[in-house]
């Protein structure tokens, strides 16, 4: 799942190629983050199947798994809610990845004006998957 | 929907983890389906679905819809061969637009009251199932290039029987503005926003169709998540709902996906839009009784 060397040849092949490229990692990204949130939502179900959890009354601020750092200590508690959490952040980072992979690709390709656009989009991303 | 009365409503909102998880897990299957098979995406009913039918809290709609935003997008994306229609640059330019306005509107979110957000929801879905019943007109452009289309190298070509074709990107500071609105749409209410991002590749920038359609959905799953992480931090998102809308959603995307080649899907857009176009009114009538 390497990327292209010859990405110099020609821009309208080359970005097909990426896009083939990306695309594979997004499947595997893709597949990955739904099975740890399967794994969670099959623990969280025997768990806590019979609850009856409120969902009309919002208390967002009180849920602990609000930052990246608290879902990973509770993915190692194995705590099934958590597992789930870290399956909406896998998620969420495949296009995170869709976007490195482009830059990487025009850093080779020596666009170096859509390498700095890319990087721009990147680091927004960042931002905003660190909670803004 | 309209008509189920409210003690059953209350009943449906307080049902064990086991129930709610395996309807919503079929909501989801249904609007991750319809989604794909539309091209109008699964987002815009995830959160009439879980407000009217489920009662759940307008926030946490809003962050499990984004949620299947994410995985509409990536599914798709991962389900599809691209064959060379979409423009990277284009995208990759217009992404800049739509991640701010996506953080804009995941701040503006923590701003306005609930209501607020339902009845700027009910407006954008009446919007999005009007024109999705609407045909499509194709702007391909003759007249001067756009300097600064030359400029960033955005003037591509596509595939077409007879060979390439060369097209040209018109507005691109237009096409901007509108992915930014576009960006704030989608992180206020944890939308794709799909319909102005086409809107804006289609009428500002005249780009084919085939181009914008595929460009658009590279687009949508970055945009969502430059706002994934402030509903997080803000506990929009929690597991008991995300876990079965997400897995269903994806499921019926990928399903979708395959479908839709052996599929003649006039009739669905038009089906879909008055669903989309009932559920707002539903929406817009639960936000203005107080009831959001």
């Amino acid at each position: 799942m390497g990327l292209p060397h010859t990405l110099v040849t020609g821009h309208s092949s080359a970005d097909d190629r990426t896009e083939q490229v990306v695309a594979n990692v997004l499947r595997l990204g893709v597949l990955i983050a739904a099975a740890v949130t399967l794994v969670g939502g099959v623990l969280y179900l025997m768990q806590a199947g019979a609850t009856r959890p409120d969902y009309h009354v919002f208390h967002g601020q009180s849920s602990p798994l609000r930052s990246l750092a608290a879902v990973a200590r509770g993915v190692a508690a194995g705590n099934a809610e958590a597992i789930v959490q870290a399956g909406v952040v896998l998620l969420s980072a495949c296009p995170v990845a869709r976007v490195a992979l482009t830059l990487i690709a025009f850093a080779m390709r020596k666009d170096r004006l859509y390498a700095l656009i890319s990087a721009i989009v990147l680091v927004l991303l960042a931002y905003g998957l660190l909670g803004g | 929907m309209a008509g189920l009365p409210g003690p059953c409503v209350s009943r449906l909102a307080i049902m064990p983890v086991h129930d709610i998880t395996i309807l919503l897990f079929l909501g989801a299957l249904a609007a991750g389906l319809l989604g794909a098979l539309t091209g109008l995406g699964g987002g815009a009913i995830i959160v009439p679905l879980l407000t009217i039918l489920f009662h759940v809290d307008i926030r946490y709609a809003v962050g499990t819809s984004l949620v299947s935003v994410i995985a509409t997008s990536s599914g798709a994306a991962a389900a599809y061969v691209k064959e060379g229609y979409s423009n990277i640059r284009v995208g990759m330019l217009l992404e800049i637009a739509t991640t701010i306005g996506a953080i804009t509107g995941a701040y503006i979110a923590g701003l306005v009251s609930p209501t607020a957000v339902a009845v700027i929801f009910g407006i954008v879905l009446l919007h999005t199932a009007w024109t999705s019943t609407r045909p499509r007109v194709e702007h391909i452009a003759g007249g001067p290039p756009d300097p600064i289309a030359l400029k960033l190298r955005l003037d591509s070509t596509y595939p077409t029987p007879s060979g390439p074709q060369h097209y040209q990107v018109q507005r691109v500071p237009l096409g901007f503005g509108l992915m930014y609105i576009a960006g704030i749409l989608s992180g206020l209410l944890g939308i794709g926003s799909g319909v102005v991002k086409v809107l804006a590749m289609d009428r500002a920038m005249h780009l084919p169709f085939k181009v914008s359609t595929t460009t658009s959905n590279f687009m949508i799953g970055v945009t969502a998540a430059a706002s994934a992480g402030i509903y997080l931090h803000r506990g929009y998102i929690v597991p008991g709902l995300a876990f079965p809308v997400m897995l269903g959603v994806l499921a019926g995307a990928l399903a979708g996906a395959r479908m839709l080649p052996h599929l003649h899907t006039q009739k669905l857009r038009v089906v879909f839009s008055l669903l989309v176009a009932a559920l707002a009114v539903e929406l817009l009538v639960n936000a203005f009784m107080g009831k959001i």
